[in-house]
């Protein structure tokens, strides 16, 4: 318990109100020595309690365990601190300049010539407006314009792979495992076009659909519809899993949890639910707006949640424990989100993104940056691409690519995703994935409990609400709201007794002589009493 | 205004040339690995599942004897050396690595009892039914098969009045013990035993010398009972009788006052050589009479051959089998051992062959590249990590029985269960506290002697 209380106050601390937290905890060594944050992060929680194991075997197998643990953390606390190679992007203002008055082209003169080419408009005024998606590494673009058009592109090097013109309404795009496949959600049903631009497949029981979600550790591609049904199918398999009836009416708004892998679905009644396939109901439903819900976004710890709607507000939620941290005014409605791998919140609406900057974990009273596209033309899209400071803008007039510092991770991991990768490690991750694919059984709210002991549900209950109780109160302690406990024995603090025990206290001539008084009395009595001490006890009741 | 954003170049993350290794870079940040428990366990069931796949451990059989495989022996100083015996009296010496004879012995006019190769790696000694006791040479390091040579003359001969049920070598002088109708020392240079000891009149079936306190050594008897002797004194030492009689007995060469005995009643017993009063551990599993046992030399682990015509692997410690191994066409087993480097088993049948068995059955054999060794290592650990969970603990224990094998298994547990059943309700009914609880470590011990 002690640790992970201690572990709650260091997270807090890495946050962005790091700066509060420093100076009021000077002392407390940990917070200011880096390796030993970082350390905290991956060590993943408290170990067993060791102290009340008396199986003496178990206990020493457990101790080796955690040293070895422990000593993991360390190394991997110094690899991030030492040996990682790149850095981050940033953007700071000097002076009386304001990070969100600076325009993309004063962005653009500042930065080196290759990552200039990263911000780039193109017209397509024809077909739009433009949904857009990035594959896992963040090297290609997927597009697809309301009209039908749709286009993959390795955007770094400006070059087309391929474009083809379905003749139907596109509502969505996304990639499947890798580039090599994308989904589109078209007028009656979703399709599969492979990197040529051919018709892989067409699913005929997503009929009708209107947003699309590819599930990339359990390769399921989730859709949902105009008559609000969820459905999802297994891309590895073909199999169609499970399609659930939210029965909240037209569903266009899904987003994916990256860390658990639950499903979020806004609806125009304002809630938003999340799904797993394993479950016919959704596993949560919370209402977030007055009126329909226009978009979702996750970060990607799985911590918050930012949630758009009509009501021209952006709410940022905590998802562990389903309540609302803050909101914000949007212009006017918002109409996609998305957030950053580092955390950056962008929000479009009209023809205008806001992008804020740590304002998940705090309210923020101004924005980080502002962009305006061409006018006239909505925002219909918003995706940050991964591994890189870029934001890529779908809108009626096509797509724009923005530059935004401090977006990305810098370091990726090639085992996860390499924007770098050959035809061969591609091939070999592939293979990997497959191997790895998670069940869909696996998708839970809580991912850490698999292979976790399973506990009855009181006793779950119990610890649940002990747990909320214990951080409860250390909030208030630290916010010193904390209430003083109320003295359980009845009536020894009113005034009046009060009052007399402090006069007891008191030692006064008089009262002196009155004791004496007392005593000699007492003695007097006594005496007297003796002999009486005579009889039998029994008979003591009789003595006259 | 300062600004930076990501900027790679990309010379540095991807290699130069052709011929150079990919470059790798690793972020172990959580983030960049959610769901990283359901990804393990799945690892960890796939990994599972694999060995299952590649658990092919019959490597081989060595073919050649005419006869059932009475007895083996391994040479304590080469590796790819075996030698066995068999019912009609012939002794081979095996080259393991090639899998063929090297050399041919004319043995014993009876079946070979037993065999034992000397701490010098020299000579061995042999003993049967014929009443002999013989002394052969082992051909040095080097020479070529001599399978077609005239046949090998013993150095020595030793006559006695009975037949013959055992022998074994001291662990580093040059004495040997044999067990028959009383157990005799010999001194190879000497016609008649150094010193003989008898306790009882029933016939003395196995004996081991202990690898640790060089003097000790233990026999098992067809009285049921099991013995410890010591070289320097002229009477045994103690004895243990069991319900049931030990066919075999092997010393624990890591912890060389622990023995293990193979017993008539199915399962194996260990024991503590300073203490008879309780058995340490019950090894169940197999459905008839445990004929032979051999511990692994890292004294984790050892191999059981038994009647039911299986071989299993238990741990030192395990009250049941770790693995087990059948044919179709393997017989009843006679004889096992345990190879010098723990990564084989061998084990020698009814049916004229000696099978060679890998003691790892899903284990990858030859040199491993680190990659292989890692990736080993690291399904390793997952299994150990997950083995609890339901579905890889289903996976990981089932083996497939024959079905004599698998039905005689059902057939003792529901008389197993039957009698603790019929215990249970007498207990139940009885006055409290007058039918005491037994532990089954102590059940089977009848009597202990001093």
């Amino acid at each position: 318990m002690k640790k992970e209380k201690k572990q709650k106050t260091e997270k807090k601390s890495t946050g962005p109100a790091m700066k509060k937290g420093i100076s009021k905890s000077v002392k407390d060594k940990r917070t200011l020595n880096p390796a030993a944050v970082l350390r905290k992060k991956y060590e993943r929680g408290a170990g067993p309690a060791l102290k009340g194991i008396t199986d003496k075997k178990l206990k020493g197998q457990l101790t080796v365990k955690e040293k070895l643990y422990g000593e993991a953390a360390i190394t991997a606390a110094q690899t991030e601190q030492w040996l990682l190679p790149s850095e981050g992007g940033y953007l700071e203002a000097e002076g009386l300049e304001q990070t969100q008055h600076f325009t993309q082209e004063t962005i653009v003169k500042e930065v080196d010539i290759t990552s200039a080419r990263k911000a780039f408009d193109l017209q397509l005024q024809d077909l739009g407006p433009y949904t857009l998606d990035y594959n896992n590494n963040g090297k290609y673009l997927v597009i697809g314009g309301r009209k039908g058009h749709l286009a993959i592109m390795d955007w770094k090097q400006s070059k087309l792979i391929t474009e083809l013109q379905v003749m139907e309404t596109v509502r969505d795009v996304k990639f499947l495992h890798n580039e090599l496949f994308f989904a589109v959600a078209q007028k009656k049903y979703v399709y599969i076009y492979d990197k040529q631009g051919v018709e892989v497949h067409c699913l005929r029981d997503h009929i009708s659909p209107l947003k699309l979600e590819f599930l990339p550790h359990h390769f399921l591609l989730a859709s949902t519809d105009k008559a609000g049904i969820l459905r999802y199918q297994d891309t590895s398999t073909g199999q169609m899993l499970s399609h659930m009836r939210t029965h909240l009416g037209r569903c266009g708004v899904l987003r994916m949890n990256p860390y658990n892998s639950v499903v979020g679905l806004g609806h125009n009644n304002g809630t938003v639910t999340m799904w797993s396939p394993n479950m016919p109901n959704p596993l949560v439903s919370m209402l977030c707006h007055k009126g329909p819900v226009t978009a979702i976004a996750y970060d990607t710890e799985g911590r918050q949640m930012a949630t758009s709607g009509i009501d021209g507000k952006v709410k940022i939620w905590d998802v562990r424990k389903f309540s609302p941290l803050h909101f914000y005014f949007a212009p006017t409605a918002a109409r996609s989100l998305d957030i950053s791998q580092k955390g950056l919140l962008a929000v479009s609406s009209g023809s205008g993104v806001q992008i804020w900057r740590d304002a998940l974990t705090a309210k923020q009273s101004k924005p980080y940056m502002a962009h305006r596209v061409s006018k006239g033309s909505q925002v219909q899209d918003l995706a940050f691409c991964p591994y890189e400071d870029v934001l890529a803008i779908g809108h009626g007039n096509g797509i724009s690519s923005i530059l935004v510092p401090g977006a990305g991770e810098p370091n990726f991991d090639s085992f996860v995703s390499n924007p770098y990768e050959s035809l061969k490690q591609r091939r070999e991750g592939e293979v990997h994935k497959l191997l790895d694919k998670l069940q869909p059984e696996m998708i839970v709210l809580d991912p850490e409990q698999i292979g976790a002991v399973q506990r009855s549900a009181s006793e779950n209950q119990l610890s649940k609400d002990m747990l909320a109780k214990e951080a409860n109160d250390a909030i208030a302690e630290k916010l010193g709201l904390k209430v003083k406990e109320k003295k359980k024995t009845k009536g020894r603090n009113k005034s009046s007794k009060r009052v007399r025990r402090k006069d007891s206290n008191i030692v006064t001539v008089k009262r002196a002589l009155i004791a004496e008084q007392l005593k000699a009395d007492r003695k007097a009595q006594g005496k007297e009493a003796a002999p009486s001490a005579v009889l039998p006890r029994a008979l003591e009741r009789f003595k006259r | 205004m300062k600004v930076k954003v990501i900027s790679r170049s990309e010379e540095e993350f991807t290699r130069e040339r052709r011929q150079d290794l990919q470059k790798v870079f690793r972020n172990l940040d959580p983030k960049l690995h959610p769901q990283e428990r359901a990804h393990e366990y799945t690892r960890a069931l796939n990994a599972t599942k694999l060995e299952k796949v590649f658990a092919k451990p019959f490597l081989g059989a060595l073919s050649g004897h005419r006869d059932a495989v009475s007895s083996m022996a391994k040479n304590p100083r080469r590796l790819n050396c075996l030698l066995s015996g068999s019912m009609d009296g012939e002794i081979r010496l095996w080259e393991l690595a090639k899998r063929h004879v090297i050399s041919q012995y004319p043995g014993h006019k009876g079946a070979v009892r037993g065999l034992a190769v000397a701490p010098d790696g020299d000579h061995f000694v042999s003993c049967g039914d014929d009443c002999t006791v013989r002394l052969w040479e082992l051909p040095a390091v080097g020479i070529a098969t001599r399978e077609d040579d005239e046949a090998q003359e013993p150095i020595a001969t030793f006559q006695g009045k009975n037949a013959f049920r055992a022998v074994d070598y001291h662990w580093s002088n040059d004495v040997f013990a044999t067990a028959g109708a009383q157990v005799d020392v010999w001194d190879p240079n000497r016609s008649q035993p150094t010193s003989t000891f008898s306790w009882g009149s029933d016939t003395v079936i196995s004996v081991r010398f202990n690898p640790s306190e060089p003097d000790i050594f233990a026999t098992t008897g067809s009285d049921r009972s099991i013995a410890l002797y010591d070289l320097r004194t002229s009477t045994p030492l103690r004895k243990l009788i069991m319900q049931t009689r030990a066919n075999s007995v092997a010393w624990n060469p890591r912890e060389a006052f622990n023995f293990t005995v193979g017993n008539e009643d199915c399962s194996c017993y260990s024991y503590d050589m300073r203490n008879f009063k309780i058995a340490t551990c019950i090894h169940k599993g197999h459905v008839s009479a445990v004929m032979d046992l051999d511990f692994s030399p890292t004294g984790k682990e050892f191999v059981t051959g038994s009647y039911d015509r299986t071989v299993r692997i238990f741990a030192y410690n395990g009250g049941h089998s770790r693995e087990i191994y059948h044919t179709k066409r393997m017989q009843r087993v006679f004889c096992v051992k345990f190879s010098s480097d723990a990564t084989y088993v061998l084990s020698g049948s009814d049916d004229t062959n000696i099978r060679l068995w890998k003691a790892k059955a899903a284990e990858q054999l030859g040199v491993l590249l680190p990659r292989e060794k890692q990736k080993h290592a690291y399904s390793e650990s997952l299994k150990e990590r997950y083995k609890h969970l339901p579905e890889i603990k289903r996976i990981d224990r089932y083996r497939h029985l024959p079905k004599p094998v698998y039905k005689a298994g059902k057939l003792r547990q529901a008389v197993h269960d039957a009698e603790r059943k019929r215990e249970d309700r007498k207990r139940a009914h009885s006055a409290p506290g007058s039918m005491a609880h037994t532990s089954a470590r102590k059940k089977r011990i009848v009597a202990e002697l001093e």
